[in-house]
């Protein structure tokens, strides 16, 4: 087992190295010279060109730039926004919590609809369920989420009046954050109506964000229901006489439940970058509007640290998914 | 269901493959269904200057947000109403066919392309050059799709071309791995041993022994890709890093009409409408194909 872990975490220092090589790059990749573009249109004189030239490093060898800048990143120093001044550390550990709000509850939608919409479609193959399932999920799998948001925006905002367009809170309500949720917070500050508005607030954003999850999850359990039904052990379950229900909650559904995990773990992915778009669409306060403000102002910095700390939150979620996955099936440790 | 009825092959000749293939594809209705709409989407692309009423970018300073025809104050100069400046929607979502297609197509083969020859590069040499190629595809893999698409394009600079470029390169794993992972499997068996007994050199053993057989999976990934970047393309017009306006692209058109969402839906609602359309019969033709070349990749 701990060999197994182990192989896996060797496989996991390469990826991040690549990952901070690139992210390293990448602001040396912007066309012109870089503290012109820090600059930007305001311009800069030649002794404070220098100055920065010297801080910044650059004239250093390619190499040793990268040295002192890995060393940093492992400090956990990811540079300053060029806008605010401020750690890019700390503005994304300032708006993460919104965005792991907003993924959770995501996650959360797809998980109770899609497993027993895919459970259901397999226990029922071929019916009319099963194809509305799959037609359904194959929708959801193609749908552009940006206008996805915008017609359930058009429909539930506009026409109907149910839910609140955009921001996570109305604005009449302040409570000090405690755990960075708004749910929980505006639950322990006892304000009346606060819990209420940050749900409303939540409802749309959830729906979109969860859109594309919950497609594949339900894809996922259908599949894996379907291969687990057809073994062996299910036929004799059900020779023994055990009552359909049991068959397929006890039996079927755990072992369906292994591939349906790693396929979850993979959604963090596709979490972080449906974020960007639903945040933008809703004006959520996370992380992913934060890295698309940063493009329109050429904040390099808030860029190459928003994409390590994604990439790098997207890889130990992989690992660890790996990991369980290891747990769960013997198979798979022996395998590797 | 999607297997051909073993009845037919008793009394006739056994079917060639690609009459085989259509018999597979064929009986998937879904898969056929997406075909019809990927040639209709293929035609109005081809055909765009001839059959759109208007010039994509011809404005019209009497009818801002117009309606469709069927509401009040619609026209049937404009079927599908106007935009904020007076544009043609019908006109606009025709030519749009054209961008998109361009996209998808374009990135596939530009991806398909270079995975080609780094999954045959990373097969056939192996040792470092394969742990190089294959740990900088975990990267790009490992990284959420589309923020390392809007990282490049904030680097190269908003537009067409670059997001095309950014969103071949998020997809290029995918083509990589199934290139590579073919090979491997190939390069095992007897003909490719054949071959290079036969004096075959390396360049031949590549693409004219092995990549044929690799065909398959890579048409199945190249067709699925399209809808991806497809997809992609418009999320990036959306966020205004893709074609700029005033470009008829279905994205960008949308990131247009968002300002409109309260008071003119039809602005909002078709462009959206075409790529979700578009995208899900590129998905339904590429699971027919999946179906229908390798019932082994079925999942």
């Amino acid at each position: 087992m701990l060999r197994f872990i182990l192989t896996r975490l060797s496989l996991v220092i390469p990826t991040f190295v690549g990952m901070t090589l690139l992210a390293f790059l990448m602001i040396r990749l912007v066309p012109g010279d870089p503290i012109e573009t820090l600059a930007g249109e305001r311009g800069i004189d030649a002794a404070r060109h220098a100055a920065l030239v010297k801080e910044y490093g650059l004239d250093q060898p390619l190499l040793t730039q990268y040295a002192i800048y890995i060393g940093r990143v492992l400090q956990g120093d990811l540079g300053k926004s060029m806008i605010t001044q401020a750690p890019v550390l700390q503005e994304f550990t300032a708006l993460f919590p919104a965005t792991i709000e907003l993924a959770t509850c995501a996650i959360l939608f797809a998980l109770v609809l899609g497993i027993p919409a895919g459970m259901l479609a397999a226990v029922k193959r071929n019916s009319v369920f099963d194809h509305g399932v799959m037609g359904v999920s194959l929708t959801g799998y193609s749908m552009p989420i940006f206008w996805w948001g915008l017609l359930l925006i058009l429909l539930f905002s506009v026409q109907l009046g149910w839910t609140p367009v955009s921001g996570r809170i109305a604005v009449k309500y302040y409570f000090e954050p405690v755990t960075g949720f708004n749910l929980i917070d505006a639950w322990l500050s006892g304000e009346p109506g606060a819990w209420r508005s940050t749900a409303s607030h939540l409802v749309l954003p959830t729906i979109v964000l969860g859109t594309n999850p919950l497609a594949i999850i339900a894809r996922m359990t259908r599949s894996a229901m379907l291969e687990v039904l057809g073994e062996d052990y299910i036929r004799t379950a059900r020779a023994k006489g055990l009552s359909a229900w049991r068959v397929v909650a006890l039996h079927a559904f755990r072992n369906a439940l292994i591939p349906v995990v790693t396929v979850i773990g993979l959604q963090v992915s596709v979490l972080f970058t449906g974020a960007i778009l639903t945040e933008t669409i809703f004006s959520w306060p996370g992380v992913g509007k934060w890295m698309i403000e940063a493009i329109s102002r050429r904040d390099y910095p808030v860029l190459q640290g928003g994409l390590l700390l994604l990439g790098g939150m997207v890889m130990v979620v992989n690992l660890l998914v790996d990991v369980a996955y290891g747990v769960i099936n013997p198979r798979v440790r022996r395998a590797s | 269901m999607n297997d051909a009825p073993p009845s037919t092959a008793t009394a006739e000749a056994p079917p060639g493959p690609l009459r085989e293939f259509w018999a597979s594809f064929s009986a998937n209705a879904g898969a056929v269904a997406g075909l019809v709409i990927v040639v209709a989407v293929l035609l109005m692309a081809a055909l765009a200057p001839w059959i759109a009423p208007h010039a994509p970018d011809m404005t019209d300073n009497t009818a801002f947000l117009r309606p469709p025809v069927w509401a009040d104050g619609g026209s049937w100069s404009t079927p599908l109403g106007t935009d904020a400046i007076g544009r043609d929607m019908l006109s606009r979502l025709i030519h749009g066919a054209r961008l998109s297609l361009t996209i998808g197509l374009a990135v596939v083969a530009l991806s398909i392309a270079v995975g080609i020859v780094l999954g045959m590069v990373a097969g056939f040499v192996r040792g470092v050059t394969e742990i190089a190629i294959m740990r900088l595809m975990d990267v790009i893999l490992t990284l959420p799709s589309l923020l390392l698409a809007i990282v490049i394009v904030a680097i190269l600079g908003p537009g067409l071309m670059n997001a095309m470029l950014a969103v071949s390169v998020v997809v290029l794993p995918h083509y990589v791995r199934i290139t590579r992972a073919a090979v491997l499997a190939e390069t095992a068996r007897d003909y490719v041993t054949a071959a290079r007994l036969a004096g075959a050199g390396r360049l031949r053993l590549m693409f004219i022994e092995v990549l044929p057989n690799c065909a398959a999976p890579l048409i199945v990934q190249a067709s699925l890709g399209v809808s991806t970047a497809i997809l992609d393309a418009a999320a990036l017009g959306f966020l205004g890093l893709g074609a700029q306006p005033p470009a008829a692209e279905w994205g960008t058109m949308l990131a247009d009409a968002r300002e409109f969402v309260l008071r003119a839906w039809w602005v909002v609602t078709f462009p959206g409408l075409m790529i979700l359309v578009t995208v899900l019969a590129f998905n339904l033709l590429g699971d027919g194909l999946r179906d229908a070349l390798d019932p082994k990749l079925k999942r």
